[in-house]
């Protein structure tokens, strides 16, 4: 129906701030029901899922949200096991004019079916608790690297985590670093500039501790370079993989570690500063969303992307009029988690100004591997038709080099073209430091 | 050092985007801060100038019936010349994406539900299927898209009075999607010419399907979902396999014409180097006196200011949320400026769906450059203009004037920010 035909404006009165209500003590049983009331059919969410895009059998962020809130809530029905094809991108909750929840009822939804109607002993169970636990793998790989990037990538490995574990062979892993970031660190000796005034707490996340340590430093260099006196606390993952896969449970014990170093650092005058724009979004939303740990909204409160706290506190558009890097170009490609924080225009915003840079927007697709989703077997090829449109724009674009802040859009982006991917603060690093 | 620009512009839909754009003309810099996608998502993709007067119409030339506005109407501030600059912002914008430009009377286009509506701007998919066109025309349908059925469409235009013939078939789409599958995966289909059951591109299995229904019918309406990377393509393979013109309905949300020309106007504004901050809204503001120092955006609870020199308010009306309303009081959220109604909220609206209500002309109350008002009539601050939705007095489902007047507000909003910052 057109607007012709229906003048659609809402009465007034149907105009309700959602607020969730807590009627369970249970904290992951959120009742959801006035945000699942607001939903009014527009579809915009579904316009804008880009699985339900090329997955003809997923059913789509309405129904797993609103519609199938509705269902259960009146006869105690089971979670649809379509839940486990949502790449929790969240960019349905971008979409919905009327701010229903989505990525909120999404991610309890998918912890209820994990908890209740998995069988914990399944290839399926099992692959995903390995798959959202990187970060175990992760140190002890990062033991010993060159041996555990020579077997993860050997064909032999390959095939055995595709049948056996449900892990594709189609992608190489992720190399991991002879020095982790964290070695570094200490290594140097910690912080190097004292401030009063200007303290960042880093969260570097599992993948630049573990695998690229260069974006860390970059990001180490370039606060400095802004007087910025920089700590590194204790951390575990951000729990992204795990929301993704409904493990709320070790999300939880791992947030609650980070809830608990960092507001105590809050408290000393910091702000947590992240690179990766999932860990960010992870601890500004997502937190609050599903945990209430003492410090959880405090750590929600004084979370920032990198280049966008610069961009805040410091002239960073004066610095990089200012500056000039050695003649270079970039397609650059904004993850779903940024563009979901407000932060996709600033580094072609910005690093347009800089001379010597030229810098192109490939579009607004999805990456299509979002986390642990593109390592699965069955969404391997899922993940890699939602990535055919950036890959094309990446291939007609100027540049040979892509860009982008989250580190499984650079794997999937390395993976569609070949190309070498950089992070922003590596530019901002040369064309500052 | 705080992020600050010369203009700012609160809001992400047509009024916005347009704001952006008029104010960029005057070469200050200028940024846009949007919270959600806009509702051009929903809305047909059609512009829409003024069709009907008081319930009476359609009216064939727009600026004609002006005239006969209530004198509080926003087109009765800004003048026929301001409604011109409007649209030749939004024509600059979109390039020849859109048709209606050579014309000061309004097309009459035929919608979804089969009505006839009188609108100044639309796409040129939909060029082809205007209903003044003496030209026979097949409607085709598809079964699985259940809310557009091409013969009550057809039925409805015939019973219209239009000068031609019109019939409406429903077939099977060549490739079968899920039940409820959207819009946009019918396009993408198209748009790649994805492969039947049999091998062969699914653009030439359509236009085989459709060449059997065809008689005399020298046009074909289908719903607007012939592509959206490739649509030009798209449709002028059918028109080539068809042999006749093909055109495009507008529909209703989510609406591909109404996403492509979000697309467009975001696309515009980047060319026109504005700067774009999406995704968290703004939620307050620190004012000297009665000037307006920044905006507060609110970035996942936390408060971040944007500083600006001039401010234009145009975040949409009840559906976009600019207005907001309780059961006691109808609100401007962001400035909190003066939005009249009555106190008892029983006159908010008429038991009538489709009836004269109080509601639909809720909005601030600007003067001739667009400065919401105070109850007694004062501009609330010396630097804050409004545009679109937000702006009060027009009803515009009930007028068909929605998009002209977010343009036309937009024009006088946006240009004026831009010469005094
Ligand atoms: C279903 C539907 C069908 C329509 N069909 C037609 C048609 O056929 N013809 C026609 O001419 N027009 C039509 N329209 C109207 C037209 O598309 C525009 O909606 C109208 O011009 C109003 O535009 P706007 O920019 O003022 O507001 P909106 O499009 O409502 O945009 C408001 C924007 O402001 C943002 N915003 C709100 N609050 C804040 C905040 N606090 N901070 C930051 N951002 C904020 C919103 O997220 C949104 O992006 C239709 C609209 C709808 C909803
Ligand atoms: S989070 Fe992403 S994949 Fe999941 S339903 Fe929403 S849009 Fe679709
Ligand atoms: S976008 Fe929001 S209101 Fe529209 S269908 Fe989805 S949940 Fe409902």
């Amino acid at each position: 129906m057109s607007d012709a035909e229906n003048p659609s404006n809402p009465t007034p009165d149907e105009q309700t701030d959602f607020e969730p209500v807590q009627v369970f003590d249970d904290e992951t049983e959120m009742d959801l029901r006035p945000g699942a009331d607001n939903c009014y059919k527009c579809t915009s969410c579904d316009t804008s899922c880009p699985v339900a895009e090329v997955d003809d059998d997923f059913p789509g962020p309405k129904f797993q949200g609103p519609e199938q809130w509705r269902l259960k809530r009146k006869d105690d029905e089971d979670i649809d096991d379509s839940i486990t094809s949502c790449s929790n991108c969240m960019r349905c909750d971008n979409a919905c004019p009327s701010s229903v929840p989505l990525s909120q009822m999404h991610n309890t939804a998918r912890g209820e079916y994990v908890d209740e109607q998995m069988d914990k002993l399944s290839r399926e169970y099992l692959r995903n608790r390995l798959l959202s636990n990187y970060r175990i793998m992760a140190e002890i790989g990062s033991k010993v690297p060159r041996l555990t990037n020579f077997a993860l990538n050997n064909s032999l490995v390959q095939k055995f985590n595709e049948k056996v574990l449900g892990i594709t062979a189609e992608r190489d892993f992720p190399a991991f670093a002879e020095q982790t970031f964290r070695e570094w660190w200490h290594e140097r000796g910690g912080a190097q500039v004292s401030s009063e005034e200007k303290k960042i707490a880093y969260f570097h996340g599992c993948y630049s501790n573990y695998n690229t340590p260069e974006v860390a430093k970059a990001l180490v260099r370039v606060f400095e370079k802004f007087g910025y006196e920089i700590a590194v606390p204790r951390q575990r993952c951000s729990g992204t993989p795990m929301f993704a896969n409904g493990m709320l449970d070790d999300a939880g014990r791992a947030a609650e570690v980070n809830v608990s170093e960092f507001s105590d650092l809050i408290d000393e005058g910091y702000d947590v500063i992240a690179s990766c724009t999932s860990c960010s979004m992870s601890l500004r939303q997502e937190y609050p969303e599903l945990f209430e740990f003492h410090g959880t909204a405090e750590v929600s409160a004084h979370t920032y992307e990198a280049m966008e706290y610069l961009r805040i506190h410091e002239d960073l558009e004066a610095e990089i009029e200012n500056a000039s890097v050695e003649e270079q170009s970039f397609a650059y490609h904004a993850p779903c988690h940024a563009r979901n924080q407000g932060l996709e225009h600033q580094a072609v915003e910005l690093f347009r100004e800089l001379d010597g840079v030229n810098i192109e927007d490939v579009g607004d697709s999805c990456s299509g591997i979002s986390g642990t989703y593109g390592w699965k077997e069955e969404k391997y090829d899922t993940s890699m038709k939602i990535g055919e449109e950036m890959f094309d724009h990446m291939e007609h674009a100027e540049g040979n080099v892509g860009m982008t802040e989250c580190p499984t859009c650079s794997m999937q982006m390395e993976h569609g073209t070949g190309y070498d991917i950089k992070h922003p603060l590596q530019l901002l690093e040369e064309a500052l430091v | 050092m705080p992020i600050r620009e010369d203009v700012l512009v609160v809001g992400g839909g047509l009024a916005a985007a347009t704001a952006a754009l008029a104010a960029r003309e005057t070469g200050k810099s200028v940024r846009l801060v949007a919270h959600k996608k806009s509702t051009l998502r929903q809305a047909s993709g059609l512009i829409d100038v003024l069709g009907y007067v008081d319930g009476d119409g359609p009216r064939a030339d727009p600026y004609g019936a002006m005239a006969d506005l209530p004198d509080d109407h926003p087109y009765r501030l800004v003048g026929e010349e301001g409604v011109r600059e409007g649209l030749r912002i939004f024509d600059d914008a979109v390039g020849d994406a859109y048709a209606g430009g050579h014309t000061d009377t309004n097309a009459l286009v035929p919608t979804y539900g089969g009505t006839v509506k009188p609108t100044a701007r639309y796409p040129n998919s939909v060029a082809p299927g205007l209903a003044s066109i003496d030209e026979d025309a097949l409607f085709v349908g598809f079964e699985s898209t259940t809310d557009f059925s091409a013969p009550v469409v057809a039925d409805h235009v015939v019973a219209a009075g239009v000068p031609f013939e019109a019939r409406g078939v429903t077939i099977p789409f060549p490739i079968r999607f899920r039940d409820d599958a959207r819009a946009s995966r019918f396009a993408r289909a198209l748009d790649r010419d994805e492969t039947t059951d049999d091998g062969r591109g699914v653009r030439r299995v359509l236009a085989e399907a459709v060449e059997e229904h065809l008689t005399d019918e020298e046009r074909v309406g289908f719903p607007a979902m012939l592509g959206d990377d490739h649509d030009a393509e798209v449709r002028e393979e059918l028109e080539s396999r068809l042999g006749v013109s093909v055109f495009e309905v507008p529909t209703g949300p989510p609406s591909l014409l109404g996403l492509k020309l979000e697309d467009r106007l975001f696309e515009a504004l980047d060319e026109a180097g504005v700067r774009l901050s999406t995704g968290n809204p703004a939620v307050g503001y620190e004012a000297d006196g009665d000037r307006i120092e920044a905006v507060y955006v609110d970035r996942k609870r936390k408060e971040i200011p944007y500083h600006a020199e001039q401010f234009v308010l145009a975040t949409g009306g009840l559906v976009g949320k600019g207005i907001g309303s309780d059961r006691e009081r109808v609100t401007e959220p962001v400035f909190d400026c003066y939005v009249p109604h009555s106190e008892d909220r029983y006159d908010w609206s008429e038991s009538a769906a489709f009836g004269d209500h109080a509601f639909a002309r809720f909005g601030v109350v600007p003067d001739e450059e667009m400065r919401p008002t105070t109850a007694s009539g004062e501009p609330e601050f010396a630097n804050l203009r409004a545009a679109g939705g937000v702006v009060g007095g027009a009803d515009v489902a009930r007028e068909k004037s929605a998009s002209g007047v977010s343009l036309a507000t937009a024009a006088v909003a946006g240009g004026r920010a831009g010469e005094e910052a």
